[in-house]
């Protein structure tokens, strides 16, 4: 039974330490592969943006001023353009180490500005997407496994399917129409009601930053706002987890440890949820890592649909308008929730099943 | 090379019959699936016969409803929905099994040197994989697409660059099993090149399981591929696209159909091609099997 979790044995975490300087060198050596994962992705999309055939100083430049080379060349001294790219590439991890992402060619604000407005609202809406499809997805998986091959489950299997088979934008667009053009039941667009301020910014998450504040007026609409789009995000992440929560179930109903708690009459509820549930949570929460990713990749589509003011239009238009600073910034930023999540997911394996400990 | 394949303990007549219950083709989801497959494929083919006007002629006013006349009634500039959601199938089907062709092949390639080479070429290239990997695939398309410039073939370019890593994974690690094989070493012994031994003899082991995860992965092409041209990255106005006509109904969102029937096309393409990846995967995936089985 040792390693009985391939899962778990698979993501490095599964050996064992004794004491809490176990945790000082798992955290030191994942901070270390951090630092390198983030090197590297900022190369990747360094020489991404050097390949790209288009000018920068083309795309941001007025008409007029592309005609004028003394305008050009400042633009390029301006944002360091007209240095050798190695150079320009250390500068940029140099400045990175001290926070400072550059100036964004197109709002002209620095990038980190830009970033910690636009972050918060998209880990907002992702936190809340993930939780409604770990709730629902999770449940319906421990549906179909139970049932295994019985109706349940093959309705199951069609609508998990149907799940990830949705274009999200297309989902977007039908979710829209009908629960707020048609019926008016939700919110359409934006993250509050027209003529509502933006609470006081603490961690910029609206309904934590009004419930702090107490104006519950502005938390109930951010609240309203916040549903449909999640929604959207959550069809796809649903389908996901309910497969592999039903994978990951089945396993485990074959162990002989859960026909011993059945033979001792235990009822099936209690079975299922703290001798099953348990274990295949670490299967689960691992997926639901994927998962968060997945949601990052949904926003740019659901954000375009809801004039969400996240970080997926801010990629969009930077990517468009082919402003490199902030495409980098981006890249950082998806590094480092790629980092953390991968973090977190590791941590949660040894709360949720004490016989991973991590080294 | 003619040696008589001997089949190693054949299977008893119960477990032959076993194998047969879960052979694909006796799974309904699978049967819809590829029902639905060779549905779309028929009218890609057949478009011109099918759809009564061109993909771009405008020949009905705007934004006429669904009637007798137009089924899915008319878009922002008069044409008729049907017959863009049939032309459709001749933009977004062959260029998401050419695209997969495509990153199936790179990864391959990238996979098998990786495997066979090991040392730091293979440690090079795997963390290259890794990069690619860790990051959300539409976000590093929509960078390369609108880095190359918003038409259709660089957005099919910037999905291959997001999908070749999954196919160097299974292929590094098949490589990885079959180098230390004797048919190999054989291979060698008798003066085979490196090259010509990948070619050669490692090359018919890895076509299987390859060809599998494209039939699996053609689904998320078509999904990538109508994303980017929703967001205005791919196909360009006025190709017959399904993402972008998806694009034209958010922008008349308040006109249902002009944007219902694409998406639906979208998803029954996707649908159809998951269902029968599924299908695959489970009668394929020991440890799946092994759970139908108990």
């Amino acid at each position: 039974m040792s390693s009985a979790n391939p899962t778990a044995a698979a993501s490095g975490a599964g050996q064992r330490a004794r004491s809490g300087r176990g945790l000082l060198r798992f955290l030191a050596r994942r901070l270390a592969a951090a630092v390198l994962l983030c090197a590297g992705i900022t190369l990747v999309a360094f020489v991404l943006t050097q390949l790209v055939p288009g000018d920068p100083a083309t795309a941001n430049l007025g008409q007029r001023a592309i005609g004028d080379p003394a305008a050009v060349a400042a633009f390029r001294a301006k944002y360091g353009l007209d240095r050798p790219v190695p150079l320009q590439y250390l500068t940029y991890l140099g400045n990175l180490l001290q926070g400072n992402l550059g100036m964004s060619q197109q709002s002209h604000r620095a990038v980190a500005q830009d970033l910690a407005e636009y972050v918060p609202a998209t880990i907002e809406l992702a936190l809340f997407a993930i939780v409604l499809s770990l709730l629902v997805g999770v449940a319906l998986g421990v549906v179909a496994a139970v049932n295994r091959d019985r109706w349940p489950d093959q309705v199951l299997r069609v609508v998990s399917l149907g799940g990830v088979s949705m274009p999200t934008f297309w989902v977007a667009l039908v979710a829209f129409y009908l629960l707020f053009f048609k019926f008016g039941l939700l919110p359409g667009g934006g993250r509050l009601d027209p003529g509502m301020n933006a609470p006081p910014h603490l961690t910029g998450f609206y309904t934590v930053d009004a419930a702090l504040g107490g104006q519950w007026d502005v938390w109930w609409s951010a609240v309203r706002h916040l549903v449909l789009p999640s929604l959207v995000l959550a069809v796809y992440t649903v389908g996901m987890l309910m497969r592999f929560t039903r994978a990951s179930v089945l396993e485990i109903l074959g162990n002989d440890y859960v026909r011993a708690a059945r033979a001792k009459g235990l009822p099936e509820r209690v079975v299922i949820m703290r001798h099953v549930l348990r274990p295949a949570m670490v299967a689960i929460i691992t997926v639901a890592g994927v998962a968060f990713g997945s949601l990052l990749s949904g926003a740019v589509l659901v954000e375009n649909i809801f004039s969400w003011p996240g970080l997926g239009q801010y990629a969009y238009h930077s990517a468009v308008n082919l402003d490199l600073p902030a495409i980098m910034g981006v890249s950082v930023v998806v590094a480092a929730v790629y980092i953390v999540m991968n973090l977190l997911v590791d941590l949660l394996y040894g709360v949720i099943d004490p016989r991973i400990r991590l080294t | 090379m003619t040696v008589t394949e001997s089949v190693p303990a054949a299977p008893a007549g119960g477990a032959r019959r076993d194998r047969a219950a879960r052979s694909p083709w006796r799974q309904p989801l699978a049967l819809v699936g590829g029902a639905l497959v060779v549905l779309w494929v028929l009218i890609a083919v057949l478009a011109p016969l099918l759809a009564p006007q061109g993909p771009l002629d405008q020949l009905s006013p705007k934004l006429l409803e669904p009637s007798g006349q137009h089924l899915f009634g008319t878009d922002e500039l008069g044409r008729d929905v049907l017959n863009r959601v049939i032309y459709g199938s001749r933009v977004s089907l062959p260029l998401a099994f050419l695209l997969v062709a495509l990153a199936a092949v790179l990864g391959s390639v990238v996979g098998t040197v990786a495997g066979f080479f090991g040392g730091w070429v293979d440690g090079a290239l795997m963390r290259l994989a890794d990069l690619v990997f860790a990051f959300p695939g539409i976000i590093l398309a929509m960078a390369v697409a609108a880095a190359l410039g918003p038409q259709l073939r660089n957005a099919v370019l910037a999905v291959v660059v997001v999908s070749w890593p999954s196919y160097a994974r299974l292929v590094r690690g098949l490589v990885l099993s079959a180098r230390n094989s004797e048919y190999v070493a054989a291979s060698r012994l008798l003066g085979s090149s490196a090259f010509r031994t990948m070619v050669v003899d490692l090359r018919p082991n890895i076509a299987g399981p390859v060809l599998v995860m494209a039939a699996l992965d053609v689904g998320n092409a078509v999904l990538l591929l109508s994303g980017l041209s929703f967001l205005g990255l791919g196909a360009q106005p006025p190709t017959a696209e399904w993402g972008a006509m998806v694009a034209a109904g958010a922008a008349n969102f308040d006109r249902w159909w002009v944007g219902l029937f694409p998406g639906l096309a979208i998803l029954t393409v996707v649908l159809a091609f998951n269902f029968v990846g599924d299908t695959l995967r489970d009668a394929l995936d020991p440890r799946t099997a092994r759970a139908i089985r108990e």
